[in-house]
């Protein structure tokens, strides 16, 4: 089946294809938007995306391939993305990391069963002056210890 | 009080919305370039300011943009790179959620200067918030007339467009940036032909950052002579230095180039953290070979850290403390360009995975005796054989960590080290 795109995206989509002088270009913020609304880019995804940009599917794959944003498979409603880069592991990001695993109860790299969290450890995200940090989503917490992170996930409905 | 050209305005309500901006003499520098200015006269101001690039390699802004060649019918561009992915660094942000009109006014007398009609900012994608600020930010300044058609009646056009990276470090190096901007991976180009020739979708292109895009108004409004005299002779300005890791108050601080390191750490950032001694320092994100406490009194600008055997680079103050072991340093380091890697030559590629490999060993306790010597072979034999700047970004901070802790790192491998505490 594949994916169709509400008209809000529909209409987004033209309006970024016509930002570039080749249409190939709008594939990152093509592929931003597909995320947006499917959660993940599928293999459908992918060849939709490509007929628009007149391109082919292994195009689109392999810039999929090679984003890190970019998830190939489905992922939980809340991506906990927590930075394990060099100002955030001085000030204690391993011990959070292993919080968070025994709290929601998987490893890095999986999902929640309920298919609520993502876990993740990400490469530094340039808020190191709030060292330790997280991306959930996109909403960036700093200045993290278990306490906070428990009220974070709380809030996470 | 230091003199500053980015920063001074940050603590003012509401300053990222144009109404505000304007009152304090915000686009008057636009006007300034744009009405009473001609291109060569602001490229000669550029030069003479001595700006040097703020994204890692310190390239002389002015002299850049005199490379983009005047005589070509294809059309120009500009990419601003805001990908920020050197660790450590976060200055950028600051800038475009602070003041992103002062960064519009400089991509917009960039432009003029060069004869650019399309303007890219690359902003890392997980800037989510950030970037939609800069959105709101352009469309106010097509509402006034600062952008699009025929701005302010000078017969000059502009567009600026914000395109988001997708999660991968090396796209801020400018050719893979090219690339990515292209809709392809971000593998980096070959050099020559340089980006100034044959840059964006083949045609001439400036690629700058947005901390030196950002210094532009200023030197336009105050004069070269003046940012000459704020930094050093051949360093002129100021740099927005990133401080993170054991301090007391962790942030940005705009200083003079040729501040002391000292100075930033514990007379800006307020010193360590209560109970914490200072071991070592990465004095310019992570790519910048490591300094030891004894030597911190280096001044801060480009040639001073290139004398010390290191690197000014995004200006990123990473402080480490004596309870951080050093193998836990390495292993970031490691951990992040073998993650980073594009993969396209083999140095790189192998090298920084292997030596990844190594360091995993020995966290885990299972080291030899060899590792050592291995990790340091390993870096010799990426430093200059790669095809991007990345594979001696990866090389130069290990061999130094390796150089300059050998003893520390050494107990780790001899059974000797099993309390993580040195
Ligand atoms: C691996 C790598 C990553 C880089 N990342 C960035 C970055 O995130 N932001 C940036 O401005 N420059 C980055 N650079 C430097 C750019 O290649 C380029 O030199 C710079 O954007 C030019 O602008 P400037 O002259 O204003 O500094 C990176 C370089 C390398 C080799
Ligand atoms: S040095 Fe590394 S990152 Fe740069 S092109 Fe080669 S493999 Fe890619
Ligand atoms: S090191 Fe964690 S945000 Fe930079």
């Amino acid at each position: 089946m594949s994916p169709e795109f509400s008209d809000q995206a529909k209409k987004k989509i033209r309006e970024v294809i016509s930002r570039y002088p080749k249409k190939e270009a709008a594939l990152l913020p093509l592929l931003h938007i597909a995320q947006q609304e499917f959660g993940h880019i599928s293999t459908e995804s992918e060849k939709v995306l490509a007929e628009m940009l007149e391109i082919k599917p292994i195009r689109v794959r392999e810039a999929v391939t090679f984003y890190t944003m970019l998830n190939r498979r489905p992922i939980g409603k809340y991506h906990i993305q927590v930075c394990s880069n060099l100002s955030c592991s001085i000030l204690g990001a391993e011990t959070l990391i292993d919080y968070l695993k025994k709290k929601i109860k998987i490893e890095i790299g999986e999902t929640t069963p309920d298919g609520k969290f993502t876990l993740s450890t990400v490469e530094c995200l340039g808020n190191c002056e709030e060292a330790p940090c997280m991306q959930v989503n996109f909403d960036y917490n700093g200045n993290l210890d278990k306490k906070k992170i428990d009220s974070i996930l709380n809030s996470l409905k | 009080m230091e003199e500053k050209v980015i920063t001074q305005n940050f603590h003012l309500k509401n300053y990222f919305k144009m109404d505000v901006y304007l009152k304090h003499d915000g686009y008057q520098a636009v006007k300034k370039a744009l009405k009473k200015m001609k291109p060569e006269q602001i490229m000669d101001e550029v030069k003479k300011a001595n700006l040097r690039g703020r994204g890692g390699a310190g390239f002389p802004a002015g002299v850049k943009w005199g490379f983009v060649p005047q005589d070509v019918p294809k059309p120009k561009y500009l990419c601003v790179n805001a990908d920020e992915g050197e660790p450590g660094t976060f200055k950028d942000r600051y800038i475009m959620s602070h003041n992103p009109h002062l960064l519009i006014e400089g991509i917009i007398i960039t432009s003029f200067c060069v004869g650019i009609r399309q303007a890219y900012i690359y902003i890392r994608g997980e800037y989510e918030a950030i970037a939609q600020r800069l959105e709101q930010a352009i469309s106010e300044a097509y509402e006034k007339g600062f952008l699009g058609k025929n701005i302010l009646d000078t017969g000059h056009d502009l567009d600026i467009i914000i395109h988001r990276g997708a999660g991968a470090y090396i796209c801020g190096e400018e050719t893979a940036l090219l690339e990515s901007l292209e809709g392809k991976r971000g593998h980096p180009r070959l050099k020559p032909p340089f980006p100034a020739s044959i840059g964006l979708f083949n045609c001439p292109t400036v690629i700058n950052n947005v901390e030196t895009i950002s210094n532009i108004p200023a030197i336009i409004l105050k004069g070269a002579e003046w940012f000459c005299k704020l930094g050093l002779p051949k360093d002129g300005g100021t740099r927005i230095f990133g401080v993170s890791g054991m301090v007391k108050k962790p942030g940005i601080y705009e200083l003079p180039l040729g501040t002391s390191l000292k100075d930033i750490i514990y007379k800006h950032a307020g010193g360590m953290k209560p109970g914490k001694k200072l071991k070592a320092v990465v004095p310019g994100g992570m790519s910048a070979p490591i300094l030891k406490a004894d030597e911190i009194s280096i001044k801060m600008d480009f040639d001073s850290l290139v004398n010390a055997h290191s690197m000014l680079g995004s200006a990123a103050i990473i402080v480490i403390d004596k309870d951080t072991p050093i193998i836990d340093v390495l292993k970031a380091v490691a951990k992040f360009y073998s993650h980073e890697s594009c993969g396209q030559c083999t140095p790189c590629r192998i090298g920084t995975s292997w030596i990844n490999k190594i360091v995993k060993r020995i966290v885990e306790g299972k080291g030899k005796k060899e590792d050592i010597n291995n990790i340091e072979r390993l870096a010799d034999n990426i430093l200059g054989k790669t095809l991007c700047p990345l594979g001696d970004a990866a090389a130069m901070p290990i061999s130094s960590i390796v150089g300059k802790f050998r003893e520390e790192l050494e107990s780790y491998v001899s059974g000797k080290q099993n309390d993580k505490k040195m």
